[in-house]
């Protein structure tokens, strides 16, 4: 392998023949460079996608900040090169190495994906190739780093399986540590010491880590997975997420790019976790239980991510702003203290109702941007089935109140494809998104514009919709064709999302262990950057699941039985699979359940983390207090 | 202005490492948050889109890198006086590459900083260099030629009157050839290093350039 020296000095000669080299170089404020020989463990962190997109992820900004403050490791980053760049460095003969040290990545001890969405799979299969990784975990052996993932994506970790040697269930906060001394504890250097395979047995006692090797999966014959069972004693039978009771103190001194890249800001997440329950939510099924910071923290938080990066913008982070218990304390506290400092404040996700309002403007944001807004159904019928209930006289209210107070446009998003939808659903979309206009038109006359967003439905693991059949090609093309007849306006702009995206998420996010084949096949055949429509090879995909003779409506379409047991079935988000399927058999009838705050659902959350919700009294959490455990007193 | 308390200091600084490869808006930002972490108070224009007062005398190209960088930037604080001290808080607050070499307070009434320079000086490092004798001929041909015409965007022009200097120097410490260039720098007539190189026949990604003086108006170019 390449020295850092040697990988600098072959960089030096290549850079300036490619796009924005400055994504290559690191050289960032605040980006940490550790004495490499003085530091035990070495973790490098990756973002299977460029430079651009991922600076600003927030969980591995996070590890980035936990792993440096130990003395005994070190964290650096790697991110894929584009295209051009990937060319050249094969050209040269120059493997993927972390932007800190330019050591190249099959240095370090541990290598950790985050695979947030399911498009970046064939990145990661590229990533370790160029870094001169093998691909799966049964032919590393000692002496190769020990390959790790987490992220949304990985809750279900099947498809990935004969890549990943282990995965991260939930928040890595406290894993990553346990992780780093396990592999301290047993000796594991690239001069190796104790086998690969006692290293992972190990992994597997830790909570919330999952090293796929160890299981063993049958089907039926009908190809549904019969069982799942753990190969040795350490794995057990379900790995339960890891949570933190309460949320370490947020990380500030933000890598400061360089080069423009996408969300150039410093973001402070306000809260983890959502009440609202919308039954296609992912983020929201699985990040419970809800977990807020306290305004003064989040504020002393801004204050030194401000002064520690010079960021022109503080993203205040959240599921769901409106639901933060002092948002109308946190937003003014915020625009007192920093809006003379010349800096503007995003507060993503509001919801639908005229204190939105109001709280974006004394935010005094620009009107320039539009106002969003995520409806995201436009029938009574459809909100009670996707659990999203607003009154369209709500959303015409809103409406009226954003045009009035100076914004232009409103942008409006919706999904198509939600389970048992009609095409009168998908017109009354356009109805809406027509009356949304009309309220504009009157207000402010003709500068009044929309703009719809309208994305697809994919049933997501973990979720109430798990059971759903996901939407055809066909279903969502003429669905799509009906907006766009219906929605022919020219202060109105559609945008939504290529079916052939849709389908590739679908297969993937619910897929089993013989999906890792049908990735590995796609990458061999080219297929990179699913993420970005103009690199995606739909056709690739499809010869791949052809050549490994699986059929994607197996994965795609088709509504699973009530008894299934899912490829995820052993990994616990700790919301149980009855109350999912509880709340899978009340959207078919139309029942919604109102904000768990108002009223607890029992969704398993409390049972499983009672412990931590004990030692967490107050309106820190949610969910409700947990009494103390009867104690016999041991004193007279 | 009028204002008494906006004070104008022009910042020579210098520009290497990785940030040679941030072009010339990326720089901007950087100088911009350096300068807010440095926590002087910048002035910013009016209105919805609220700009720092912050100007530079000469775009630097992409790949470029440069010790003698110049920068204007108008400041609200008028308890400062200190430039060491201005000088120690910046250097704190800039990333690797960025190095400030000297601040002096200039008249916030003059002239835009961009229409004061003249010309700039190069250093250029050949890393593939032809031998000794092919590379003098091909210098003295550009130096010899009566007109290098030219095209642009488009626009024919004539590099030729653009160069006011061009030779070797001693090698660096790396023994590669160094070549020396002072171009002129004024709107409408700048000199890029490249298209002499591309003159020379010399492949501009086998070099490294970096800018070693701008030279203002009020300078006589020796």
């Amino acid at each position: 392998m390449l020295t850092p020296e040697q990988i600098e000095t072959r960089l030096e000669r290549v850079l300036l023949t490619v796009q924005k080299p400055g994504r290559y170089v690191g050289g960032e404020y605040n980006a940490i460079t550790k004495d490499w020989d003085k530091t035990e463990t070495k973790v490098a962190l990756v973002f299977p996608d460029i430079y651009d997109l991922g600076v600003s992820n927030m969980g591995l900004k996070i590890l980035y900040d936990q792993i440096n403050q130990r003395p005994d490791a070190l964290a650096e980053r790697a991110y894929l090169p584009w295209t051009d760049m990937e060319a050249v460095m094969r050209g040269h003969g120059i493997p993927l190495y972390a932007l800190e040290s330019k050591h190249a990545l099959a240095d370090f001890d541990i290598v950790g994906f985050t695979l947030p969405y399911e498009t970046l799979y064939t990145n990661t299969l590229n990533a370790l190739d160029l870094a001169g990784i093998p691909l799966r975990s049964t032919e590393r052996g000692e002496g190769h780093p020990l390959i790790i993932a987490g992220g949304h994506a990985a809750m279900n970790p099947e498809p990935m399986h004969a890549f990943i040697d282990a995965f991260v269930i939930g928040e890595g906060e406290d894993v990553i540590h346990e992780i780093i001394e396990t592999v301290q504890k047993c000796g594991m250097s690239l001069q190796a010491a104790a086998s690969r395979s006692d290293i992972l047995r190990a992994l597997a006692k830790i909570p919330g880590v999952y090293v796929p090797s160890l299981y063993e999966v049958t089907y039926h014959d009908d190809d549904t997975v019969a069982q799942i069972t753990p190969r040795v004693p350490e794995a057990p039978e379900q790995i339960v997420k890891r949570i933190v009771g309460k949320l370490p103190p947020p990380p500030t001194r933000f890598i400061v790019p360089n080069i423009k890249i996408v969300h150039d800001r410093a973001p402070v997440e306000v809260m983890r976790g959502c009440t609202r329950g919308c039954r296609f939510c992912h983020a929201g099924m699985t990040t419970r239980p809800v977990r807020e910071r306290s305004v003064e923290e989040i504020l002393a938080a801004a204050e030194a991510a401000i002064d520690a990066t010079g960021f022109e913008e503080l993203a205040l982070l959240s599921l769901s702003s409106s639901d933060y218990t002092h948002i109308v304390e946190l937003v003014d506290a915020v625009s007192k203290r920093f809006l003379d400092r010349k800096l503007s404040v995003s507060l993503p996700s509001l919801r639908i109702e005229s204190v939105s309002v109001d709280l974006m403007e004394s935010l005094k944001k620009r009107r320039t941007s539009g106002f969003t807004l995520a409806p995201e159904a436009a029938t009574e019928r459809m909100r009670r089935i996707i659990n999203k209930f607003i009154t369209d006289e709500q959303l015409l209210e809103t409406a009226r109140q954003i045009y009035s107070r100076g914004w232009t446009t409103i942008k409006l998003y919706f999904m198509i494809g939600h389970p048992s939808e009609t095409l009168d659903d998908v017109r009354a979309i356009a109805a809406l998104c027509n009356r949304v206009l009309d309220e504009g038109r009157k207000v402010i006359g003709r500068k009044a514009k929309v703009h719809a967003g309208v994305g697809t439905f994919v049933p997501k693991p973990h979720t109430p919709f798990q059971w759903v059949a996901c939407d055809t090609e066909e279903q969502i093309e003429a669905k799509q064709e009906l907006l766009r007849r219906n929605l022919r306006n020219r202060n109105i702009k559609l945008s939504w999302t290529d079916s052939r995206d849709t389908m590739i998420e679908a297969f993937l996010t619910r897929g089993d262990r013989r999906m890792a084949e049908v990735i590995y096949s796609a990458w061999r055949k080219g297929a990179k950057f699913d993420a970005w429509g103009d690199q995606r090879r739909y056709e690739v995909w499809t010869e791949a699941l052809a050549d490994n003779g699986l059929d994607p409506d197996f994965y795609t379409h088709r509504p699973r039985r009530a008894d299934e047991v899912f490829p995820w079935e052993h990994i616990s988000t700790a919301v149980s699979k009855k109350f999912l399927f509880q709340d899978f058999r009340m959207s078919l009838e139309g029942e919604i359940r109102v904000d768990c705050r108002e009223q607890c659902y029992a969704c398993g959350i409390l049972p499983t983390f009672a412990g931590m919700r004990r030692e967490n009294p107050g309106e820190g959490w949610k969910c409700p207090e947990v009494k103390e455990k009867k104690r016999v007193a041991s004193h007279g | 202005m009028g204002n008494p308390e906006i004070r104008r200091l022009r910042i020579t600084f210098a520009k290497q490492g990785a940030l040679r490869y941030s072009g010339h808006l990326d720089l901007h930002r950087v100088l911009v948050r350096t300068i807010r972490r440095a926590k002087l108070r910048l002035v910013y224009s009016q209105g919805f889109h609220p700009q720092p007062k912050i100007q530079l005398a000469a775009a630097l190209p992409l790949g470029f890198a440069s010790r003698a960088e110049i920068m204007d930037i108008w400041l609200t604080d008028a308890a400062r006086d200190d430039h060491q001290k201005m000088a120690q808080q910046l250097q704190d607050a800039a990333p690797p590459g960025l190095t400030i070499l000297d601040i002096r307070e200039v008249d916030p009434r003059g002239p835009t900083l961009q229409t004061q320079v003249a010309a700039a000086e190069y250093e250029v490092t050949l890393l593939d260099a032809p031998d000794a004798s092919d590379l003098d001929q091909r210098l003295a041909a550009v130096m010899d030629a009566e007109s290098l015409p030219r095209e642009r965007r488009g626009k024919a022009y004539d590099l030729r009157p653009l160069i006011y200097a061009l030779h070797l120097l001693e090698p660096g410490d790396d023994g590669h050839p160094l070549l020396f260039m002072r171009l002129s720098a004024r709107g409408g007539a700048t000199g890029r290093p490249e298209e002499i190189l591309s003159e020379m026949k010399i492949s501009f990604e086998n070099t490294h350039i970096e800018r070693t003086r701008l030279i203002f108006e009020d300078i006589s170019v020796e």
